[in-house]
Order: C-alpha cells, then sequence, then structure tokens
C-alpha cells in the first residue's frame, strides 16, 4: 500500500532502498529509512492518529513537529511518543492511545453528543458535591484521562548528565542560527549548536532550490568548522541564571537520553517561528494541516497528504505549499486569499474533511484543507531570561522587547528576510555573540569586559494580516479540546483575565504546553472580552520547552559512599551493612545479642572510624572549645578529656562528642558520624566570620585516623598487650587521653571513655594502618574471647546505659536543658552559642525531660516514636529510643515526657502502633545498667 | 544555577557554595528576648540589593560577602571575610 508516496524528491530524508516494517494497532505496515512514525503512517493512508482528550474526536496530523498535539502514540512500553517527531524502526509496535475499544470505534466519543454537558469547569462544579462520592467520581474520571498506558514493569534504561562551557550556545539551526554559529567559530569561539529536528537547515529544508543550494554550502561550512559541536534531535529545555542552559539530546547511541548542562557566556536564541492553526468550525478534522505540514510531508518525506485540496493562504509558506501540492499532483480545489480577505467558515466531514464552506458561501469538495494564517515566535528562552515579548500587530506576532546582555535574539525571532537576508543577520549576531563572550570570559578573569554590548541591526518585519478566528467557532486548544465558545463562555462567567480562563478551561495546559494555541487562546478571549489582550499581555513560556523524561533529570547515580579503612574486614566477616548517611557500617556480625554479652563479660571491638575528629591546635582553642560547647574547658588539663555538648543560637542540641588536650596547644575534638561536616562547617563560620583574631588551627581529620572502641571488664587487658603506653589506672583514668604506640604503629591516640558503659578505650591509628591494628587485637585477644561488635550491640549498650543520641534521642525541637547533663551547661560563662536562650529555657522550666522508662511487662518493646498518652492530657511524650536488653533480660526505653510527668515512680501509658496500651514506669535514673558507673571506674 | 567569581578559586557554580543568607549582626547574649530572636528568625528580605554571606564549602573553604540582586541575580560585589581580596 503505497500510493500515498510521492516521487524523489530533492531534500527528501528518506532512503528508500531500505524499508521498514512496523505495527499500527496491530496491523502491519512498511515505511522507509528516516520516515517518522507520522510519515510512515501518512505515506500508507493513515489519516486519524488518535482520539481527544475529552470529547474522543478524530485527530490527524496538524503541525507534522515535535509539537504535533494530537501525534501521541503508544511504542511499546512507551506512551505519548510524539509521531511526527520520532522515526520509525524495524518491528516497532506502535498503536492509537486514548481509544476503547478501537480508533475507528470509541465508545467514549459519544461524549461529542454532550459536548453541551461538558462546559468548561464541568469537572469542578459537577463533581464537587457530596465529598462522599468523590472516590466514587475519581474512579470514573480515572477511566477519561487521556493519554497511553504505562507498564510499571518496565525496566529504566540509563540516562546521563554532561557538563559543557562554550563560549556560544545557539539555539536553533534555520539559516540564521547556521549562519551565526560560523560566524562565532570565526571570531574564535567555541559553539555548540542544537537543532530540535533530526537535521540541520530549520524551514529551508523544506524551501527551494535556491535554500537547498544554501542549505549544502552552510551544513558543508558547518562541518569543516571544529569549533562548532552539533547536537541534533536535542532541544533546549531551559535557561536559567547566568546563562545556565539545559539541552535534552535524545539521539544518544547508548543512553535513552542525555541532559547537557551548559554553562554559556552567550546565548543566541534562533528558534524561528511556529505556524499556528485558524480557529473555524471543523478545524480539528483529520485532513486540516497547516502549510507547514503539508510541505514537511512533501519535501521531506515524499508523502502526497490529499487528493483536493483548498489552500487558505495569507503569507508566503501559503502559497509556496501549492507550488509544492500541484508538483505532489494534489488538485487544488481552490485557493482562499486571506490578503483580500477571504476565508474558511467551516470544514465537515465524518472521519476527515469532505467539504470546506468559504466566506463567500461556497462548499467546495476537497479531503485536504491547508492554512498558512500567520506564525507564534516561540519566545520560551526569552521569557526565561527576563523578556516580556511585544505584540506587533503589523507583524501579528509577539516580538523580543528586552535582553540581558548575555542572550541574543536572532532571525525569525525578531523579524523576516529572505534565505540571504537571515544568512547575513545570523552572521552578524553570530559575531557579536563572540565578542560578548569574550568580555563575559574577562570579567571572570578579574578584569574588566574589554569591550561595549553593541547593537545589531534587526530584520525587517514584513506586514501580515492578523488572524486567529473565523465567524464560526472552533478549536483553540487541541489538546485539551478546549473551543473558543469555551473561551467565550469563561468569559461571560466572569473570568475576564487570560490567566484566569486559562485555568478554568485549561486553554494551554496540555502537553503542548501553549506553542500551537497560547496566541490564539489569548486573541479569542480578547475578543470574548472585548479588549485586545494580545496589546496588553505578553505571552509567558517556563521551562522546560520540552518535556524531559525523570530518568534524564536524575542522571547517573553519583553521590559518594564511604568506607573505613577495616571495611575489608567487616564484608569478608559477613558484617550485614547499615547505611548511615554517606558511611557503609557494620550493624552486626549475626548475633547482636550476643556481641552485647561479649562486651560486658569480657571484650569486643567495634569499627568508630566514621566519628569526626578534628585537630584544634593554637593558644586560643579554650576559648573556641568554651563558645562552642555549652560547658566548661578553660581549666581542660594536657592529657584530659571531657565530654561536650553544642547547641545552636536557637538553643537547640546539635552535637555532642568529647575533646582531648594531647599537648599544651593541641587538642582532638571528635563529634558525632552524622555530625562531622557540620560541626566542622560551623566552627569554621565561628572562627572566620566573629572571631578571626583567634589563634585556632583547624584540621578535619575524620578520615586521617581510623578508631577502634575496644571495650568490656577485660578491654585493659586486652590493650595492654599491644601498646607502649602505661594503662594503670593511677597513670591512665577514666576520661583521660594519652599518645603512644599501638601494634607498633606510632602517633596513636587512645581516649579512656565510656559510651558503651564497660571499661573502654577508644584507639585512633592513623587510617592506613586500621585494618592492621584491628587485626591484631583480634588476634591478641583469642584467649579473652575478644569479639568484634556492631552499631546495633553499641546502640542497645548505650541504650541500658542511658546515654542519649543526638538526632534519636533529641530533635529539631530539643534545647539543652533536660536531657541529664544540666550540671554541664554553665551559664556563668560571659558568652557561648545559644546562651539567652538557653537562660530563658531554664526559666521557662516547662521543657520535655529525657527520662529513662520501664513497661511494667518487661517482654513488650514499644517500638521507638509510640506515643505516651494521657486520657487527659493527650500525648504527653513519646518513646525515643528502645531495644530489649540482653544484659537485664527486659526491655528498656528511652523516652521524652512532659516536665510534670517526668519524677521517678511516675506511671505512664505507652499507645502502641496496633491501638493497645502498656503500662510503664518512669525510673529513677537514665542508665537502666550501672547508674553509678562503678564498671567504667575500675 | 549562579557563576560566583571567589576571590580565592575564580568563576564557580554556585553548588559549590552554600548560602548563608543576610548578614545579620549578632546582638549581646544579655539582650532581650525579642531582639535576639530577630536575630534568630527575621529577615529584610529585601527586593533587590542584599548583603549576604555564602560559604565556598567544596573549595576554599572560606566565608564570603557576597552583594547579590535577588531579583536577577546580578552579583556585584564578592569578598572573604578575611580580607583577602585580590579579584
Amino acid at each position: 500500500m503505497r500510493d500515498h508516496r510521492l516521487d524523489p524528491q530533492p531534500g527528501e530524508l528518506i532512503d528508500r532502498s531500505e524499508t521498514v516494517s512496523f505495527t499500527w494497532n496491530g496491523r502491519r505496515l512498511e515505511g522507509l529509512e528516516g520516515d517518522t512514525i507520522a510519515s510512515a503512517l501518512a505515506a500508507n493512508g493513515v489519516r486519524v492518529l488518535s482520539r481527544s482528550f475529552k470529547l474522543h474526536r478524530r485527530r490527524g496530523l496538524l503541525t507534522a513537529t515535535y509539537h504535533d498535539p494530537n501525534a501521541m502514540v503508544q511504542v511499546g512500553d512507551e506512551p505519548n511518543v510524539r509521531a511526527a517527531h520520532l522515526n520509525v524502526s524495524e518491528g516497532m509496535e506502535v498503536s492509537a492511545q486514548n481509544v476503547w475499544p478501537a480508533l475507528s470505534f470509541d465508545v467514549k466519543a459519544a461524549n461529542q453528543l454532550v459536548s453541551r454537558l461538558l462546559p468548561p469547569g464541568f469537572y469542578y462544579k459537577t463533581f464537587m458535591a457530596p465529598r462522599r462520592l468523590w472516590p466514587w467520581y475519581q474512579r470514573v474520571l480515572g477511566r477519561f484521562v487521556a493519554g497511553g498506558v504505562v507498564n510499571p514493569e518496565h525496566q529504566g534504561g540509563e540516562y546521563d548528565h554532561r557538563f559543557a562551557h562554550p563560549d556560544v550556545l545557539v539555539a536553533g539551526s534555520g539559516p540564521t542560527g547556521m549562519a551565526a554559529s560560523l560566524a562565532a567559530a570565526e571570531a574564535g569561539a567555541s559553539v555548540i549548536l542544537v537543532e530540535e529536528e533530526p537535521a540541520l537547515g530549520g524551514h529551508i529544508r523544506f524551501g527551494d532550490d535556491s535554500d537547498l543550494g544554501a542549505l549544502a554550502d552552510l551544513r558543508a561550512a558547518i562541518e569543516g568548522q571544529p569549533l562548532i559541536e552539533v547536537m541534533t534531535d536535542a532541544v533546549v529545555a531551559g535557561r536559567y541564571d547566568h546563562n545556565w542552559v539545559s539541552v535534552v539530546q535524545r539521539d544518544m547511541a547508548h543512553v535513552e537520553e542525555r541532559l547537557v548542562l551548559a554553562r554559556v557566556k552567550t546565548l543566541v536564541v534562533a528558534a524561528g517561528t511556529l505556524e499556528r492553526p485558524y480557529v473555524f468550525r471543523g478545524n480539528d478534522l483529520p485532513g486540516v494541516m497547516l502549510s507547514t505540514a503539508v510541505r514537511r510531508l512533501i519535501n521531506l518525506y515524499a508523502v502526497k497528504p490529499g487528493d483536493r485540496a483548498v489552500v487558505l493562504t495569507a503569507n508566503q509558506s501559503g502559497d509556496a505549499a501549492i507550488t509544492d501540492l500541484e508538483r505532489a499532483g494534489v488538485e487544488i480545489a481552490a485557493v482562499l486569499d486571506a490578503r483580500t480577505g477571504e476565508t474558511v467558515v467551516e470544514a465537515t466531514g465524518r472521519k476527515g474533511v469532505k467539504t470546506v464552506v468559504d466566506s463567500n458561501g461556497r462548499r467546495i469538495d476537497a479531503d485536504l484543507l491547508v492554512t498558512a494564517i500567520g506564525w507564534t515566535t516561540p519566545t520560551a528562552l526569552l521569557n526565561m531570561a527576563g523578556d516580556r515579548p511585544v505584540y506587533h500587530s503589523g507583524a501579528a506576532r509577539f516580538l523580543p522587547s528586552s535582553l540581558p546582555t548575555n542572550v541574543l535574539a536572532a532571525g525569525g525571532m525578531v523579524g523576516d528576510g529572505t534565505t540571504d537576508q537571515l544568512v547575513e543577520h545570523g552572521t552578524a549576531v553570530g559575531h557579536e555573540a563572540a565578542v560578548r563572550a569574550e568580555a563575559v570570559k574577562a570579567t571572570w578573569r578579574g578584569g574588566a569586559p574589554e569591550a561595549t554590548p553593541r547593537d545589531i541591526k534587526g530584520l525587517d518585519v514584513e506586514d501580515h494580516p492578523e488572524l486567529y478566528r473565523s465567524t464560526t467557532h472552533g478549536f483553540v486548544d487541541f489538546s485539551e479540546d478546549v473551543t473558543s465558545e469555551d473561551l467565550f463562555s469563561a468569559a461571560a462567567e466572569g473570568y475576564d483575565s487570560m490567566e484566569l480562563a486559562k485555568r478554568y478551561t485549561t486553554a494551554g495546559m496540555g502537553p503542548v504546553q501553549g506553542k500551537v494555541e497560547a496566541v490564539n487562546a489569548l486573541a479569542v478571549h480578547g475578543e470574548a472580552v472585548g479588549t485586545s489582550l494580545l496589546e496588553t499581555s505578553t505571552t509567558t513560556w517556563r521551562p522546560p520547552y520540552a518535556p524531559i523524561r525523570l530518568g534524564t533529570l536524575a542522571g547517573q547515580y553519583h553521590d559518594p559512599v564511604r568506607y573505613s579503612p577495616i571495611h575489608p574486614w567487616h564484608e569478608s566477616h559477613n558484617a550485614r551493612p547499615l547505611i548511615a548517611g554517606q558511611w557503609i557500617r557494620p550493624d552486626h556480625y549475626g548475633d547482636p545479642q550476643a556481641e552485647v554479652g561479649a562486651v560486658r563479660s569480657s571484650v569486643g571491638i567495634i569499627d568508630v572510624s566514621p566519628l569526626g575528629k578534628i585537630d584544634l591546635r593554637g593558644a586560643d582553642v579554650p576559648r573556641l572549645l568554651e563558645f562552642v560547647y555549652v560547658n566548661k574547658w578553660s581549666k581542660l588539663e594536657i592529657g584530659k578529656v571531657r565530654y561536650g555538648m553544642m547547641c545552636a543560637e536557637d538553643g537547640v542540641i546539635m552535637d555532642d562528642g568529647v575533646t582531648g588536650r594531647l599537648s599544651p596547644d593541641r587538642y582532638m575534638m571528635s563529634t558525632t558520624s552524622g555530625g562531622a561536616g557540620v560541626v566542622w562547617n560551623w566552627l569554621d563560620d565561628w572562627l572566620q566570620t566573629s572571631f578571626p583574631e583567634w589563634d585556632v588551627k583547624m584540621t578535619a581529620v575524620s578520615d586521617g585516623y581510623a578508631s577502634i572502641n575496644v571495650a568490656g571488664p577485660n578491654s585493659r587487658e586486652l590493650v595492654s598487650r599491644l601498646t607502649d603506653i602505661d594503662l594503670d589506672p593511677h597513670q591512665f583514668g577514666y576520661m583521660e587521653v594519652r599518645t603512644g604506640t599501638v601494634a607498633r604503629i606510632a602517633d596513636c591516640f587512645l581516649w579512656r571513655i565510656g559510651f558503651t558503659g564497660e571499661l573502654s578505650y577508644e584507639i585512633h591509628v592513623p587510617a592506613n594502618h586500621g585494618l592492621e591494628v584491628w587485626e591484631s587485637l583480634l588476634e591478641e585477644g583469642q584467649d579473652l574471647e575478644v569479639r568484634p561488635f556492631g552499631v546495633e550491640a553499641q546502640r542497645i549498650m548505650r541504650l541500658e546505659k542511658g546515654h542519649f543520641i543526638v538526632g534519636q534521642d533529641t530533635d529539631g525541637l530539643t534545647q539543652g536543658f533536660g536531657f541529664g547533663i544540666d550540671w554541664a551547661i554553665k551559664m556563668d560563662k560571659p558568652d557561648f552559642s545559644g546562651k539567652p536562650e538557653l537562660a530563658w529555657q531554664k526559666q521557662r522550666g516547662d521543657y520535655p525531660r529525657l527520662v529513662a522508662v520501664q513497661t511494667d511487662d518487661p517482654s513488650i518493646v514499644p517500638p521507638e516514636a509510640s506515643q505516651i498518652i494521657d486520657r487527659e492530657a493527650g500525648i504527653v511524650g513519646r518513646i525515643t529510643s528502645s531495644r530489649m536488653s540482653p544484659t537485664l533480660d527486659r526491655s528498656v526505653c528511652l523516652a521524652q515526657v512532659a516536665h510534670n510527668r517526668a519524677a521517678a515512680g511516675e506511671k505512664l501509658d505507652i499507645r502502641l502502633p496496633n491501638g493497645t496500651t502498656v503500662p510503664a514506669t518512669v525510673m529513677e535514673h537514665l542508665a537502666h545498667f550501672d547508674p553509678e558507673g562503678t564498671r567504667l571506674r575500675v | 544555577m549562579l557563576v560566583i567569581i571567589c576571590p580565592n578559586c575564580g568563576p564557580r557554580n554556585d553548588n559549590e557554595f552554600s548560602f548563608g543568607g543576610e548578614v545579620i549582626p549578632r546582638p549581646s547574649v544579655d539582650t532581650d528576648p525579642a531582639t535576639w530572636r530577630r536575630y534568630l528568625y527575621m529577615r529584610t528580605n529585601t527586593s533587590g540589593w542584599q548583603s549576604e554571606r555564602w560559604f565556598h564549602v567544596s573549595g576554599c573553604r572560606r566565608f564570603l560577602n557576597i552583594e547579590r540582586h535577588n531579583v536577577t541575580n546580578e552579583i556585584r560585589m564578592v569578598t572573604d571575610v578575611g580580607g583577602n581580596n585580590d579579584a
């Protein structure tokens, strides 16, 4: 079935030697290599591509471009494929979407009969009340949603990002864009030339012989210009601040799509113009096409678009379409010249155009109606650069008004001209773009720009009749099925602003996003409200210009993952991984309860390398510590460590840890693993912006040391076998720090602390020796039955001991007092971060308290975040940590409770997620186990 | 994405920096709650030129004073808070 394919055309894109077979709604069809889905279907005589969104009317090709509103099809798993853009390929399964049960017979087409009952705002008016019926409404409406079918089993492809730094980026490769690229490159600029379609050339691809000659010359020149990178089948999706430009590349070999993020010094927008449809009764029938659509079909794909045509023309494109149609053997039934006032009143037909009624009342039989009534300037990128385009009534289109110096508009965006004039204009703009790019780079180098921006002489603007709507009503928005009548009725209902009418009628809100319909909507709505909205409004197009897949935005996953130097050992010993921020840590090695038992009875070791470590040196370190911690530091002796808590300026606890004094001028601060970066930045902030005169040298050494906590009653025995440091408790007491060797590794420091509640030494060794020391500890401790333990065992033990974790037991509103360390907050210090808020908190007294809680039934472990409730007062607290304690053989909790419910012995009711309530009691101490701390001080 | 010309590192994308907002002087810690909370929570939110602080966290790790027009995002001055203002 090839009766619609023409003899070879000079500019055709198809390869007649390569047949491609594909299916359309299950039917096998043949196209040619180079055909789009739409051109292959047209060559097979298929005119109806879809059913419309609301009224389910038959629709065919209108613009024959990416932005053709009703040429969206399902291709395999992928819905909403642009049929006039994507090339057909061997074996492709294409089907019409939005039809049920079939394209030719669609039940929902009955909507047409009741279209009077589907006025604008129909959904808002009809499905409002009663509210209880909303789930039912939702189900019904769900069946009427337009679009294709998403396969939930679909396996996503690979997507990529790339960063680019061109001097000049040219959007659009018509004669203007190609000439601008060449001129910029000749001036020494690096250029990226982006074209939405698969080949360079823009509208001259379907021009006459001299256009095709010019095209060949320009293409050859671009090919020979190494400074120009060409991206075809790519679209400039957005322009953002400081000329950050995103380009979606669609024709990639190894990825589905690629997002190019380009820092452009000068952006040249040479996007040409888009042809606009005309509004009249029947303007959506298959067979009503724009002049550029038929010229594309004939010249690029050698497809005969119909047999007998009526042409409504107001410009050269319409006139050229007549020439092309005649050459293609299409009978011209009538030419209506809009420049002389002739127009179309109506097109009728059931499955497509059969009869056209003109303004003289003639009824003309035709299966094709071609309109050429004007142009829309695609000002999207200019809008994104802050421009407010202004309507030019002489040209019947919007033109740019003012642009920043790093954005230049060229070609059809600013005026009209022959191909030669466009090339000349593009050349001037391209050269200026290169000059301005050089000026931007000079500023970046810290110098003054060498040249001031020069104005480029614009193109002349040709007169064009203002044609938007005929004397009848027709479709304005083909994606959303909004007619001119709908816009009139919205105006009659009081929606006199286009912004409101747009939202009410949904005109311009479909997949085409205004490219086809925005200006018509503005004109028609203006007509309805009786003022020219074109004169008083502007068109605002927001990014992205064309759809981008979510995968393209996401790109590859590049977030860093951090491993401790001991990680290979954990991996080979079946550690269950725990994702803690960027870190992968051992959660446990199979049995966390047994790991607790080993530590409590003998000795265990845990890899705590992710702890933040900050080396502080200089005479003013104590002043810094006094300021950032709530407690006192001025008298910290050499060899001592102290626990410290940090509060932000709003008094909220932000981090905690211990800091030790290694030598007269050297301190080592530790932070929580998650807070390492935050605290480092925060200290820098204070030091640089508030206390620049202080003598403090700060170095973040978290990655420089591997850290191992050796915990348990036998930890002293184990560590003593490996270190030259005297561990005698009289020489190295609780909360002290020593430096020395461990397993013959020099430059280690050890501090004696007790997060787990046991005698423990935290060993910090130069990171590259971490694994070695870890293995030595296990080797030397064999007879002590030393056992590695993970984060889970540590969490259980610290909970048994009643030590809170910042971010687990505290939250974004938790201020310093009430967490068992009120004694440490020294309000007599002259100044420290958060001091005023802490003073007021203490005064108020009504803040929540952290308490240890035990359920009366020891076997119940209330899940973390369980609420503590009171029949009268409502929620009076919540469980912040809970575990089964292997040491006590019962459940243990920490909880934040209201101040008046925090006394020891207070009875609480904990609401479990299943709705039942369990009784519990507030304990006397935060520590469930060893509250006197005797195990730490041995 | 803005380009910030760091006086230490040259032109860099803004995602190398963290935004510190409007520069607000810290009141004395002996002040009243209203003044302190203005410092914590209230911002002038000028429409126009604003003095603000940025931290070149993925670069030189210096805090910078920047004058930025928060409508057009034009940047007219970038200096290191420590006074290294070569650029």
